[in-house]
């Protein structure tokens, strides 16, 4: 891709200088060899008019990955997806509209794109540094035909005036009767120091990729997490991690809470969540206290462990029918409303006898009668109270070696327990227990405990990336801020003619003050002060002049 | 953390904002005499001599063009100079209303949609009032101003929350960088949209009382190499705090998927703008494309998408 040029040719011919201006579309080759085409190629690759294409196929190629569910973001709006339209989802799985940004077409766009650059940038660096290293340009021979010109009557030597234009930090040149000076390399700098630094950015995405992994678990109050690959309920590692990597780390979940706005229009709303965690960074090392919170995150070198979400899991004492307690536990709920917390939860007993039992609850953090039903009204756990909605017996189906989840009942084997009826029944408050139909025990509200999601992260590239980020952030504002420009000072006996050039795009009303000012400190050096007396042919002296009109110029 | 609102304050700051609309109406009416029966910009500006220009900087736009025939009546220039005057004052109304706000609830004013627009809108008549000050950029005012307006009534009409507390995960300081940098750099984008527009509504080969061409091209030009860098840091800032918040920097939410769109867009226009060929119409239209991005991530990802700055509290 071509970097944004410079564009520093100058309708005079002395001063002209192109600092590798846009190449022009390529002419088709007609009867080369494979050289040939390929030299076309590339040229085309790193031509402006394909990378801007590319960088618009590059933004057009996003869209669907912010309209259709990403299984790299949200894997059970996929399966949702695929449950409400399979047809539709199947094509666009087809196209991989689902996992846009892993797709191998949007990796083609990106790497084109990225290709382009580098086999722009590249060749511009080098002749960059060569740029830098050469002396700015001798003086045209008529400075008040350039864009800005100025004469002025006076004996300024060439030893004033390149000390002068010094001080200024140009760089100077010096010939018998003229001084040519030059400032703002610095533009294509920062130019090229962002290009390069996209591509760093690239390379840093790309390494955490590999050598990163990204975990999910969900903890229960009181319960404890190490860090291995059997501990998540989803990892999901870079090619290049090993089981043996992980940081090894462990907590317990001591305590959740969570604060709420307790009325007015906003009640209910969120304010605050705390995890008090107790933390060992190596299982040798001390215990220490983590208060978790959102925006921030535990870190054990390097390794972040992140407050993602929180649920209740309401605790259960199932008695099976021989009398046996066949559950005694927390059962994590998901969580149906947002704003109520009204949680629906899955509880199954394997261990029951005769027969195993499941039962489909809702939890209601603060339960208020409703008409007939009963539902949940605010988020904290106010009144607790749990309402079976089903209860069922026979065969889990956890014995079969097909893996389920553990939120849904997979019921085509059980059986409901009694009469289902059409009213529900009145929700256990804490403490209640219900016996169940068919004489196959009872089922008691124990307790309410809190759940937290986690994510736990280690991305090696992420501080590359930040450098990479902040470099290009300080290229684009050396290239779109800094202008580059030159001043030539020519005397003869008596007469300073200055002259001055700016190709910077849409900057020319800045340079026209800061001319204007070295005009005037050359001029001050002036022991006559008569020679303020303006000469310059027809034209009013100190009056920039309108740029010269070529090609490429503003 | 504080759930304490001022509710005194926060009506405060409603109906400063309602002023506030009033007040950017009222300026858009003297702007718009003003354009109506001022001075009209001939079709000779384009062909002006260099010489004639002499006199004022080359980047300064042509204010020294010859009027065509009749003199501007002097009291359409006085309704400018009071539309000037009124938009200061609403600008002050402005920012009186956003700060109220931030105070009855003790909190970076700008964590929901409401809140973010009417901090848009400043940010645009503060870019326009700013580069006001340096470049003779009046005529702007009545677009400038009436943008202002009809975001700030929408924001009123749809986006109005009652003021309050917000989201654990907008507990940050982040809100403070991320947010204002985007806020800063929309402001620069709509007012090169307005630019932008006008460009493409602007004839040269018809005398008008907009300015030339490539005087508009050359204003669009300028705001969007200032708020490019913003817009940059914008994202990145959004990255890093993603990176506190949800354990990654990046992570394809369909509101980082449009800033990314719209970084590409703007990136694009101003790589056109360097190519022979697409100077001029073409780069416009490229940077109203890049507007259009931006619009809508600011409002229609809120609107249309369910992500993880869903919390932006859009009233349904």
């Amino acid at each position: 891709m071509t970097v944004p040029p410079d564009t520093e040719t100058t309708g005079t011919p002395e001063a002209s200088v192109t600092i590798e201006s846009a190449p022009k579309e390529p002419a088709r080759p007609v009867g080369l060899g494979v050289i040939g085409w390929l030299r076309w190629g590339w040229r085309t690759l790193t031509s402006m008019r394909t990378a801007l294409i590319l960088l618009f196929l590059f933004a057009l190629g996003s869209v669907p990955g912010s309209i259709f569910p990403q299984r790299g973001v949200d894997p059970d709006k996929v399966a949702q997806y695929f449950a409400n339209s399979p047809t539709e989802a199947k094509w666009l799985d087809r196209f991989q509209l689902f996992d846009v940004f892993t797709a191998p077409w949007y990796a083609a766009v990106y790497l084109l794109l990225f290709v382009s650059l580098a086999g722009c940038v590249l060749p511009r660096a080098l002749s960059h540094v060569k740029e830098i290293r050469r002396k700015p340009p001798a003086a045209p021979r008529n400075l008040l035909r350039l864009p800005y010109g100025e004469a002025f009557e006076g004996g300024l030597t060439v030893e004033e005036a390149a000390a002068k234009l010094r001080r200024k930090r140009f760089r100077v040149v010096t010939g018998p009767d003229w001084v040519a000076a030059e400032k703002g390399y610095l533009r294509e700098t920062g130019n090229l120091l962002f290009h390069v630094a996209l591509l760093a950015l690239l390379f840093a995405v790309g390494a955490g990729g590999l050598y990163g992994y990204r975990g999910n678990v969900l903890v229960v109050e009181g319960d404890g997490f190490a860090n291995t690959v059997a501990a998540y309920d989803r990892f999901m590692p870079g090619q290049r991690v090993s089981a043996e990597s992980l940081t090894p780390f462990s907590f317990t979940l001591k305590d959740f809470q969570a604060s709420y706005v307790g009325s007015g229009e906003k009640m209910g709303q969120p304010l605050d969540y705390s995890a008090k965690l107790s933390v060992q960074d190596t299982p040798s090392s001390a215990p220490r206290d983590v208060d978790l919170k959102v925006n921030d995150p535990l870190d054990v070198n390097g390794t972040l462990t992140y407050l993602i979400g929180h649920g209740y899991a309401p605790t259960f004492k199932v008695t099976d029918g021989k009398g046996q307690v066949a559950f005694d536990g927390p059962v994590p709920c998901l969580v149906d409303d947002q704003a109520t917390y009204t949680s629906e939860c899955t509880i199954k007993v394997p261990d029951a006898q005769p027969t195993q039992l499941g039962f489909v609850a809702r939890f209601l953090p603060s339960t208020v009668p409703n008409g007939n039903a009963w539902v949940s009204v605010f988020p904290a756990a106010v009144n607790p109270t749990v309402q079976i909605i089903g209860s069922f017996k026979g065969d889990l189906g956890l014995d079969s070696g097909q893996p389920q989840s553990v939120y849904v009942l997979d019921s085509d084997k059980l059986k409901p327990l009694g009469k289902m009826s059409a009213q529900p029944a009145a929700p256990l408050a804490l403490g209640e227990t219900r016996d169940l139909p068919d004489g196959a025990g009872k089922i008691q509200f124990t307790g309410v405990k809190e759940w937290i999601t986690l994510q736990t992260t280690r991305d090696p590239g992420r501080i590359p990336a930040l450098g990479a980020a902040a470099a290009a952030v300080l290229g684009l504002v050396l290239s779109l801020m800094i202008r580059r420009r030159r001043v030539w000072v020519r005397m003869t006996d008596r007469k300073v003619t200055v002259g001055g050039l700016t190709r910077t795009e849409g900057d020319s009303g800045a340079f026209s003050e800061e001319f204007a000012e070295l005009v005037s400190l050359l001029r001050d050096s002036q022991d006559s002060p008569d020679s303020q007396a303006p000469q310059a042919g027809d034209r009013p002296a100190a009056a920039p002049v309108e740029p010269s009109t070529g090609p490429d110029e503003e | 953390m504080s759930s304490q609102v001022n509710t005194g304050l926060a009506t405060l700051s409603d109906q400063l904002i309602l002023a506030t609309v009033l007040l950017y109406l009222a300026a858009m009416i003297g702007y718009a005499l003003e354009l109506a029966f001022g001075r009209v910009r001939t079709v000779t500006a384009e062909k002006r001599q260099p010489v004639a220009v002499g006199a004022a900087s080359a980047d300064v736009l042509p204010s020294a063009e010859t009027p065509r025939e009749p003199e501007p009546e002097a009291w359409a220039v006085r309704a400018g100079g009071i539309a000037v005057v009124l938009t200061w004052i609403a600008w002050a109304g402005n920012l009186a209303g956003i700060l109220t706000r931030g105070i009855a609830v003790d909190r970076w004013p700008w964590a929901n949609m409401y809140e973010f627009v009417v901090a848009i809108c400043f940010a645009a008549v503060t870019a326009f009032l700013v580069l006001m000050t340096r470049q003779p950029i009046r005529f702007l005012g009545a677009f400038v101003t009436v943008t202002a307006a009809l975001g700030l009534g929408f924001a009123v009409l749809f986006l109005h929350v009652q003021a309050g507390p917000v989201m654990p995960a907008l507990h940050s300081y982040w809100i403070a960088i991320h947010v204002t940098a985007a806020i800063v750099a929309s402001g620069l984008f709509i007012l090169a949209g307005v630019c932008a527009i006008l460009y493409l509504i602007r004839r040269d080969d018809r005398a008008s009382v907009l300015p030339s061409r490539k005087d508009l091209e050359r204003i669009t030009h300028r705001a969007i190499v200032i708020s490019f860098p913003i817009w940059t840091f914008a994202v990145i800032a959004g990255a890093m705090w993603a990176d506190r918040a949800w354990g990654r920097y990046w992570g394809w939410d369909p509101k980082e998927v449009w800033a990314f769109i719209t970084w590409v867009a703007y990136a694009a226009y101003l790589h056109a703008r360097a190519t022979a060929g697409w100077r001029g119409k073409a780069a416009i239209i490229v940077s109203l494309i890049a507007f259009a991005c931006l619009l809508f991530n600011l409002i229609g990802v809120n609107i249309f998408f369910s992500g993880l700055h869903s919390y932006a509290d859009v009233p349904s």
